[in-house]
């Protein structure tokens, strides 16, 4: 699950970590009041920031024509028409896709006077099955070009579990930006901060891009995280009930979970050819051998190992509800599922939902045999498919592709 | 020989109670697996359907019956607990079921076996199947929710993170005829006790596998670690098949480790790495058995 800016934020302030003094508000009186409130306390530039979890938001254009999801505001009359042109309005950027999403909140912040960029971020390294904390000079950009063109430029450190981040740790990394003097402990005391969010939340991902050093008011030099980024592991949520109040569901595909409601693993794509499977390594396969075809996968959908009745008619309306989707596979290898199961509730299925478009079903395994029987005498108008590779072919065949 | 278990491996489940843990030694018995105890606490003394005994603990079940293996059916925030207990007991070999456990409780699960003698499969797999002589190779070891009857005894090692693309591939292989040594689920968490490279050594080391498939996907380099080993070392052939290669970035795709992040883990990737190393890359996953076969 993702969070956005000002909720990661409040989880970093909640673990000693700085971040700039900011408001999240929902209207542009709000917004207008708060950004009054930075400028009489002697802020000389104030920030809007629409919250969304999309990347690439600066850079965004509204539906309205508004350039920008971020503004640097020289007065709050000028953030008022910003927080006016945003709230309520739809933002697209290259991670949203046509369809961009509905911002419902801004957040609202002193401009940092930034002095250095940094970037940091605490993540799982999967060979090592460890955190790493990982610091780069390079701040604000775009991570995956620095590791791609400067590797030098990254610095890693792992955690060992059984003892966590060790403040020399944090004192090595900040070293390694060469941060120095007086700002070494509050640097370190950050990083652990971060580390600390990362572990105790049950985060997949921290990230603080740019960490900056500011200078503040009384000309002193401080470290403040600018912008945040936080995932949480979905499959330890359980244990955190302030974070799971912070889903946003405006934030997710309403298919995705209209399809999570009945535990269904639905992804949604671009294509045009549905598919229900069980099994997610079979569903990524399924996609998979529809492209190798020439034909376009309109999602990913994986009904689990003990698909019921309910759950596959649940399945056939979703993929229904994409007008993307011109024709269906069904891929389905019963191992301990019984076929027959699975058949009977294709048959209600498509009955309840009364599907027009081409149908091909591949069975196979456990009582396959009763399984295609209960398909054939249905008198639905299905195609049968062999295998994984003829039902491909088949369903391509059907939209009218090679 | 196989590898890991074999038909006379003395095998516990964790979880035996649970509707899960019950439908599945259940099934194991009837596939002719050696169940020989169950671990259910505050259950100790009672019998599973009046065949296996049950125990409150894993070193009392283990020393009562000799068991040295443990298939874990305990919900989630549960397995950490379950996975070290067995650890504790000294079993050689344990295979966590169980889909959904924290990360990081498996990172901690991780360090804390680290120098132990204990083997972990899993998390999130469909477990280990060393098929039988018997019809629909009965009196096979069966460990974990695999069905026993796709499989037949023969000298093909099947290894896969995936459940249902293990099947396909045994099934491919069984309906052709051919047999298979050991299959082995290694489970789609991020954090797993067992790699694709741990169990092709293993392959490699076993008189009674002659061939491979190794079924990857997207996410993490285990496949390409896996490969760069069997470039230099392998002595069997290999043909393998990598999922997702339609897969959008940054998406989990039902699998939590199934993820393309930072431009990581990718199917081209992965794809890439095994054709170096002289793995025969299954065109669609129709083709992991004929891909093998030709090799052999």
């Amino acid at each position: 699950m993702n969070l956005h800016e000002y909720q990661a934020k409040q989880l970093l302030t909640e673990n000693g970590v700085a971040v700039p003094p900011g408001q999240v508000c929902s209207t542009a009186d709000e917004a207008r009041s708060a950004a009054e409130k930075h400028f009489a306390s002697g802020a000389r530039r104030v920030v809007i920031k629409a919250q969304t979890h999309a990347g690439g938001r600066g850079k965004g254009t509204f539906k309205n024509g508004f350039q920008g999801g971020v503004k640097v505001c020289q007065s709050a009359d000028q953030l008022y028409e910003a927080a006016q042109a945003m709230l309520g309005q739809v933002l697209v950027t290259k991670q949203t896709g046509s369809d961009g999403r509905l911002i419902g909140k801004v957040l609202i912040e002193a401009a940092s006077n930034i002095k250095k960029e940094f970037y940091l971020a605490v993540l799982l390294d999967r060979a090592l099955s460890r955190p790493i904390v990982m610091t780069s000079s390079e701040g604000g950009m775009d991570i995956e070009e620095v590791a791609e063109e400067h590797p030098e430029k990254i610095v890693k450190e792992a955690i060992d579990p059984a003892v966590g981040m060790m403040p020399y740790q944090a004192r090595k990394l900040s070293a390694a930006l060469g941060i120095k003097g007086d700002l070494i402990n509050p640097a370190a005391k950050l990083l652990l901060g971060v580390y600390k969010v990362w572990w105790e939340c049950d985060a997949s991902l921290v990230e603080i891009n740019p960490l900056c050093i500011v200078e503040t008011s009384d000309r002193k030099q401080a470290l403040v995280a600018v912008d945040a980024k936080i995932s949480i592991d979905d499959n330890a949520l359980y244990r955190h009930k302030n974070i799971q109040e912070m889903r946003d569901l405006g934030e997710e595909a309403p298919l995705e979970i209209e399809a999570s409601k009945f535990n269904l693993n639905y992804i949604k794509l671009d294509g045009d050819i549905a598919c229900l499977v069980n099994g997610a390594g079979l569903a990524m396969a399924t996609m998979d051998i529809i492209q190798h075809y020439g034909g376009r996968p309109a999602n990913f959908l994986d009904v689990g190992g003990g698909a019921s009745k309910e759950q596959v008619t649940a399945a056939f309306k979703i993929i229904l509800s994409d007008p993307n989707v011109k024709a269906i596979l069904v891929n389905i290898f019963g191992g301990i599922m019984d076929c027959n199961v699975i058949a009977t509730g294709i048959v209600a299925a498509v009955k309840e939902t009364g599907l027009k478009l081409p149908l091909v079903v591949r069975l196979e395994g456990n009582n396959v045999k009763a399984g295609l029987k209960t398909l054939a005498d249905s008198g639905l108008n299905l195609v049968l498919a062999t295998s994984m590779a003829d039902g491909a072919e088949k369903v391509v065949k059907a939209v009218g592709g090679r | 020989m196989a590898i890991l278990v074999q038909p006379s491996t003395k095998v516990l489940i964790q979880g035996i109670t649970g509707s899960f843990g019950a439908r599945h030694t259940q099934l194991s018995l009837e596939y002719g697996s050696q169940i020989v105890a169950g671990v259910t606490p505050g259950k100790g003394g009672q019998m599973f359907e009046n065949k296996v005994p049950i125990f409150d603990t894993v070193a009392e079940a283990a020393k009562q019956t000799g068991a040295t293996a443990s298939a874990i059916f305990v919900p989630p925030p549960f397995a950490a607990d379950a996975i070290l207990e067995a650890v504790d007991a000294g079993l050689a070999l344990v295979v966590c079921i169980t889909e959904g456990i924290p990360v990081n409780d498996m990172v901690k699960v991780k360090r804390a076996m680290e120098n132990k003698r204990t083997r972990l499969i899993g998390p999130n797999c469909p477990g280990i199947v060393t098929p039988g002589e018997g019809p629909e190779s009965r009196g096979g070891c069966r460990i974990g929710i695999a069905p026993g009857y796709i499989h037949k005894k023969g000298h093909i090692g099947v290894v896969s993170r995936s459940g249902t693309l293990t099947y396909e591939a045994v099934w491919q292989l069984t309906t052709r005829g051919v047999g298979q040594s050991t299959c082995v689920g290694i489970g789609g968490d991020p954090v797993n006790g067992t790699s694709h490279l741990d169990v092709i050594k293993m392959f490699d080391d076993d008189p009674e596998t002659h061939g491979m498939i190794m079924i990857g996907e997207i996410g993490g380099s285990a496949e390409e670690e896996a490969a760069e080993w069997i470039k230099k070392n392998c002595r069997k052939p290999v043909a393998g098949f990598i999922a997702g290669a339609t897969a959008p970035p940054g998406r989990r795709m039902g699998h939590a480790g199934a993820i393309v992040s930072g431009g990581k883990g990718t199917a081209a990737a992965k794809i890439a790495a095994f054709k170096e190393a002289g793995i025969g890359v299954a065109p669609t996953p129709s083709d992991m058995a004929d891909t093998l076969l030709k090799m052999m």
